[in-house]
């Protein structure tokens, strides 16, 4: 399989705080990954730098043969990155079919794919229904509860149709059950066809999930594997267990 | 409703309103009707980056003179009809739109509304000293008497009023209805959020301050033949800052309906004011309306007809939103 993002030599400083150090890292097209780390490891950081919230001063990241680097995070979105950020943010004056729009109207249509009025709102639609959630179509988020606020989040995510999404610790705070619905949908979307970066402290929906690991601490990359190996590396062990 | 058909129909009520005034008989009708018109335009253009963006401007003073100053400009050299005089405002206002965009986007909240209110300081400023359009003296323009067919002028300028009124609400609508509305409700909301979901968000912004600035201009262009005599520290005056706030927050801030509301009402009742007391409490009628609805309806008219009739936001102007985290709502 063909590299589908490959970041080369990454660095993040906040003034004189490292966040992220020479991170080397490539991930294949239809690849399910998971990161870890501790708190603070720098996860979020990386993802806003692959994303374009953050700039990073030093290294490079490539997406489907492009640099990504001095692109505006939207212009990312449109070239087929999409991230669900790890509190959910959804357009809080907009009922949930309008969330979902969005990226068609912004996204989807930016790549020249022109839908009809009628198509955009069936696909709205359809992505509600396979997150659950099309009897709340008209609802606003803040009658949402936490799942359903992480699943509408997902959903717009997908929306954009993208090659890779990054689901930035979209499990947190949930039950045993939510979490399976969760886990269940990025499999379905990764079966598709959709490249996968699950960045999660829950070590059972990682260990299920992932067909590979990458652990970041203190903005090192310390571990990059089977995930079975990776949790038995000595080093990961001392990182999680002190 | 299709736009054309909007279009007509607030062009049959502009019509009927023209006719009843006409038959009153009584000039003062266009005198009062003018200013109100005004701030449909001014709270309408207000709305399109301060409600749609939920981006605050606290310098619409400084694109309304900028309309009115261009006018002067051009009068002192060759005097050209009003309707030519509106897209060249239009310009004007619009370019200095874009040029504060560009400059002060970055900053959000009380920040940026400090940065805006800066402009009009920096704006007076200049026409304060720039002597071709009069400085601190002010600058004359004489009125024509009559104008053919319409007769009286004022009739005439309240007619150019009344146009860029329904202009300016078409406008507003039609961003609503638009990829470009739902772009902006996005801005107000999350800006990352928007960003992440693909949404240009500089781009748009920068869109709605032109507009937005163009609008204000253009109902800016014919008042100095209103007025007579423009002097840099009225046309410059809180008064229009103050108004084009105050007016879509009191009607509501999400749809076109509520600086509507809000200007017809404001703007009525300030009218009222001058002449039966005083044009002095006009601020004190803006400051005690605006605590009033902070308290009673934080979402303006559009917010309490929703609370009382539904209670739940509905489809009244085509889309589904509620005044939340807005400006001037409390949650």
């Amino acid at each position: 399989m063909s590299e589908l993002l490959q970041i080369d030599n990454l660095g993040k400083r906040f003034g004189g705080f490292v966040a992220l150090e020479n991170i080397t890292l490539s991930v294949r097209a239809g690849e399910r990954l998971g990161l870890i780390g501790p708190n603070g490891s720098g996860k979020s950081t990386l993802v806003n730098c692959i994303c374009g919230t953050l700039r990073h001063e030093q290294g490079s990241v490539r997406f489907d043969g492009r640099t990504l680097d001095g692109l505006i995070a939207h212009q990312r979105t449109h070239l087929g990155l999409a991230r669900s950020f790890q509190l959910p943010r959804p357009f809080v004056s907009l009922s949930l079919i309008d969330n979902i729009r969005i990226p068609l109207l912004y996204t989807v249509a930016a790549r020249g794919t022109h839908r009809a009025a009628r198509e955009v709102e069936d696909r709205c639609s359809d992505l509600l229904r396979e997150v659950g959630l099309q009897a709340k179509a008209h609802h606003l988020p803040r009658d949402l509860t936490q799942v359903e606020m992480r699943k509408l989040e997902l959903a717009r995510a997908m929306a954009a149709e993208p090659k890779l999404l990054i689901a930035d610790e979209s499990m947190a705070g949930l039950t045993h059950s939510e979490i399976q619905d969760i886990l269940t949908l990025l499999v379905r979307l990764n079966e598709r066809g959709v490249t996968i970066i699950l960045i999660e402290h829950i070590m059972r929906a990682v260990m299920s999930f992932s067909q590979r690991l990458v652990v970041l601490v203190s903005g090192r990359k310390i571990a990059d594997g089977q995930p079975d190996e990776v949790v038995r590396n000595p080093e990961v062990e001392k990182a999680y267990l002190g | 409703m299709r736009t054309p058909l909007f279009v007509l129909i607030w062009l049959v009520i502009g019509g009927v309103l023209f006719a009843v005034s006409v038959a009153l008989g009584n000039d003062y009708v266009f005198f009062a009707g003018y200013v109100v018109l005004q701030y449909v335009v001014l709270g309408t253009a207000w709305n399109i980056l301060g409600g749609y963006c939920g981006y605050v401007n606290f310098g619409s003073a400084a694109f309304f003179a900028l309309g009115a100053y261009s006018t002067v400009a051009i009068y002192k050299f060759y005097p050209l009809p009003i309707p030519l005089l509106l897209p060249i405002s239009a310009v004007v206002s619009g370019v200095v739109g874009f040029g504060m965009g560009y400059l002060t986007l970055r900053l959000r909240g009380a920040f940026f509304a400090i940065a805006t209110l800066a402009l009009a300081v920096v704006l007076e400023t200049l026409v304060v000293n720039w002597d071709y359009v009069g400085g601190s003296r002010g600058a004359y323009i004489i009125r024509p008497e009559e104008i053919e067919p319409i007769g009286n002028y004022i009739r005439y300028l309240f007619l150019i009023m009344l146009l860029l009124a329904i202009g300016a609400i078409t406008v507003a609508r039609l961003i609503e209805r638009s990829r470009l509305g739902y772009g902006f409700a996005t801005i107000r909301d999350d800006e990352l959020a928007a960003e992440a979901s693909g949404v240009p968000t500089l781009r748009l912004k920068l869109i709605a301050t032109t507009i937005s600035g163009a609008l204000m201009g253009m109902a800016g262009a014919p008042f100095p033949y209103y007025i007579g005599y423009l002097q840099p520290s009225s046309t410059f005056g809180l008064d229009y800052a103050v108004n084009s706030i105050a007016m879509p927050l009191i009607g509501g801030t999400t749809s076109w309906v509520g600086p509507l509301i809000g200007a017809l009402l404001l703007g009525s009742m300030q009218q009222i004011a001058t002449v039966t007391i005083s044009s002095a409490v006009n601020l004190l009628i803006v400051g005690c309306v605006l605590v009033a609805f902070v308290i009673v309806a934080p979402n303006g008219i559009i917010g309490l007809f929703h609370t009382y009739l539904q209670r739940k936001p509905d489809d009244f102007v085509g889309r589904r939103r509620l005044d939340a985290d807005l400006p001037g709502s409390v949650p």
